[in-house]
């Protein structure tokens, strides 16, 4: 089994606590795990991506060659796009659908969508609506994790898991919001 | 012991601290400043009292870490690769004097560049110095290797050289630990003048240290490392260099037997190690992050005995850092290929976090700039270097950190009228200091804006040596109280800070301006840390 992963994302959108979650629940699971982030500079603002990889066996590369990831998982929808060159031609796309507009030469958001159509196997879906409607705005994340959790070589439990310890310092009602989260993600995506 | 999920940067700081670890020393630099921040944060640092404080630069960080090392503990110094030339006066001259307790000096080099400007290679300041160098390949051989590091140190009274690079530093993995040694206690060196770098004992102790580096190649503290594995009939050999080898057997795991590969943890490189493999092939690829300092040295001043591929005949990119597709094209396989970024894709650089002080800075700065005319604003290295993207452009330089205040003197010297300096209140204390110096005693005509946000900011939000101390620092070194001017960027005090800056522009002679506010990413940092306090005290 290996199950390599681009996450990206804007410095500062927190891909990072995506890759945390994976990352833990990868560990309890007694998989081998590399983790490559992105720190200093390009934080600010610009876009941003980790090479996350999982596996039963020993794993090299702390990079993803191109055209070997199985998955992408974007909380940007212009992002998402950006690391085509990474993806297998059977690899899944998941990402969020609402733009982050920091530039002034940001393309038409149709334009974008209709794009990301084009890439074959993805799961576009609205995580900030979704996760407005559970009541936190900030668990956007943990949508598109639910969302991207069927492509992930793991039992979702172990995901739910991760969640409930990456959040129980800040207390049970931070962990029920977030485990709402990655399980209406995976239902959203589901219903696709 | 439960393996831990880190960092390279996380595993050296771990290991250092379980290997005996007295002090850690560093100020910080992409892509070294979490070595400190995981040793800040240790409760078993913090019950060990171990020293982890910032250091002003990465020269008094080594020269104090070559001080505890002289009492006889173990220390640890850390920068990223360019902070290695800031360090570099005392790390070459540590190799002659040796050390007593162990020393250890990581430099993390980044090559492509992902947040520096040059992709200068550490290995070559080891060579320069003539000090054992570690290169380790994964995060688990970080971990263990800083143990062989510090006993290697030691046992050769000579500072070690661990070089990682932005790849290593910055992916996580499981790490497993050992079991921990004890701190030394203080003791003097055994020979008392060996740190007394008069001529007369110089030139002993420079014999010696080349004596020494010569029996490194051999050492198996050093050759060990470098590990040869003979493949099937001739063909292609492989040097793979620290985390190249990753990327080497990403590609031929499965059929590894059709290659004799030497992979490479330390250095200098054992020659008949090199000539084992030189001679079972008929031509040799060298995989190195950084510059082609193994290539080069293989294909000697004539290039002709050994058929050589790597970055200086094309093989491989000449710059960059490495990865498994171009790896994989330049062992002749095919690389892999995924779709073509769609055209409307497009850049999106770094920019200033939205409420940011140096960006209300600059606004003023750029309207008055208009006036004054272009091309007359030397920056520094930090966020505030963002002021040379749009909407900015003002900026027109970055080179060193410190070169703002000693770059706008000399453009001042040479008339440029008026002349800007931009420099961060972490920066300057850093290499600004000595510049401002310089400034106040010729009564240069020119501004130095510091633009103080009370952080390191773009490491990540690291403290300042600057805090609460730049008034007394430009007074101390002179500037004139009338030309000391503090600002509050923000927009309510937009045109009364244009009237400042125009003022002190117009000035002929050395002015500063304390641009201060803090940086918006400490703030709400400190706002969530208080607010969450309140929470407990009400509970």
């Amino acid at each position: 089994m290996k199950c390599d992963i681009i996450l990206a994302g804007v410095g500062g959108q927190g891909i990072l606590s995506i890759a945390a979650t994976i990352g833990l629940a990868a560990v309890e699971q007694n998989l081998f795990l590399k983790q490559a982030e992105v720190h200093g500079m390009s934080q600010r603002g610009g876009d941003v991506q980790s090479h996350l990889r999982l596996s039963d066996s020993e794993i090299f590369s702390d990079l993803i060659p191109h055209g070997g990831a199985d998955l992408i998982i974007s909380v940007e929808p212009m992002e998402a796009l950006r690391y085509l060159p990474w993806l297998s031609e059977n690899g899944w796309l998941v990402t969020n659908s609402v733009p982050f507009v920091n530039i002034s030469n940001y393309p038409e958001a149709g334009e974008v969508l209709a794009e990301l159509d084009k890439a074959g196997n993805t799961i576009v879906l609205d995580a900030d609506s979704i996760a407005r409607d559970l009541g936190s705005t900030r668990s956007g994340n943990m949508v598109i994790l639910g969302a991207a959790s069927s492509f992930i070589s793991m039992p979702f439990s172990a995901l739910e898991d991760a969640v409930r310890k990456m959040f129980s310092r800040k207390g049970e009602e931070v962990v029920e919001v977030n485990l709402k989260a990655l399980r209406a993600g995976r239902d959203a995506a589901a219903a696709r | 012991m439960h393996k831990l999920l880190l960092l390279g940067d996380e595993a050296i700081a771990q290991a250092a601290l379980d290997a005996g670890l007295s002090g850690m020393y560093a100020y910080p630099g992409t892509p070294s400043t979490e070595i400190m921040e995981y040793i800040q944060a240790s409760p078993q640092a913090a019950a060990d009292g171990i020293h982890r404080e910032w250091s002003s630069n990465e020269k008094t960080a080594m020269e104090a870490a070559l001080g505890m090392s002289y009492a006889g503990k173990r220390a640890m110094v850390a920068m990223k690769h360019v902070g290695l030339n800031v360090a570099a006066d005392a790390f070459i001259n540590s190799a002659v004097t040796g050390v007593n307790g162990g020393l250890v000096v990581v430099s993390a080099d980044d090559p492509s560049m992902h947040s520096s400007q040059n992709e200068q290679d550490s290995r070559f300041y080891g060579r320069f110095a003539m000090v054992p160098v570690m290169e380790p390949r994964n995060q688990q051989e970080a971990y263990d290797m800083i143990f062989e590091a510090f006993a290697l140190s030691e046992r050769y009274r000579l500072p070690v050289l661990f070089r990682i690079t932005t790849r290593l530093a910055h992916s996580r993995s499981s790490v497993a630990r050992r079991d921990r040694i004890a701190q030394s206690s203080v003791s003097m060196p055994s020979d008392p003048r060996r740190f007394i770098l008069l001529p007369a004992i110089a030139r002993r102790q420079y014999r010696a240290l080349a004596e020494a580096y010569e029996k490194l190649y051999t050492d198996d503290a050093v050759d060990g490392l470098n590990r040869l594995k003979t493949g099937n009939g001739r063909g292609t050999g492989v040097i793979a260099c620290g985390i190249a080898y990753n990327y080497l057997m990403e590609n031929i795991a499965d059929r590894a037997g059709d290659y004799h590969v030497l992979s490479v943890g330390a250095y200098p490189l054992n020659r008949e190690k090199v000539a084992a493999l030189v001679d079972n092939c008929d031509r040799v690829l060298v995989l190195e992050e950084g510059y082609p300092i193994i290539e080069e040295q293989l294909r000697g001043l004539l290039d002709r005995d050994v058929k050589v591929l790597g970055r200086m005949d094309g093989t491989v990119p000449r710059d960059g850092e490495l990865n498994p597709s171009i790896v994989a094209t330049a062992l002749g396989l095919k690389a892999g290929q995924g779709r073509e970024v769609p055209l409307l894709v497009r850049q999106r650089p770094p920019s200033f976090c939205k409420g940011c002080g140096h960006a209300d800075m600059y606004q003023a700065l750029t309207e008055v700039m208009a006036e004054a005319g272009q091309g007359r604003v030397f920056a520094d290295i930090g966020c505030y270097t963002l002021g040379a993207l749009p909407p900015y452009n003002i900026v027109n330089s970055c080179v060193d950190m410190g070169a703002s205040v000693t770059m706008a003197i000399g453009a001042a010297d040479a008339g440029l009228f008026p002349a800007v300096a931009v420099i961060g209140d972490s920066t300057f204390t850093h290499s600004g200091m000595t510049g401002l110096l310089d400034a106040v005693i010729k009564n240069s005509p020119i501004t130095v804006i510091i633009s103080d946000n009370y952080t390191t900011g773009m490491t990540g939000g690291q403290k300042s040596q600057a805090t609460d101390r730049l008034e007394n620092i430009c007074l101390g070194l002179g500037v004139d109280p009338d030309h000391l001017k503090v600002i509050v960027p923000l927009k309510k005090n937009h045109e009364e800070n244009k009237a400042v800056i125009r003022n002190e522009l117009n000035y002929h002679g050395i002015s500063v301006i304390l641009a201060r506010r803090e940086c918006i990413q400490t703030a709400s940092r400190s706002k969530k840390a208080r607010a969450a306090e309140k929470d407990k005290s009400k509970e």
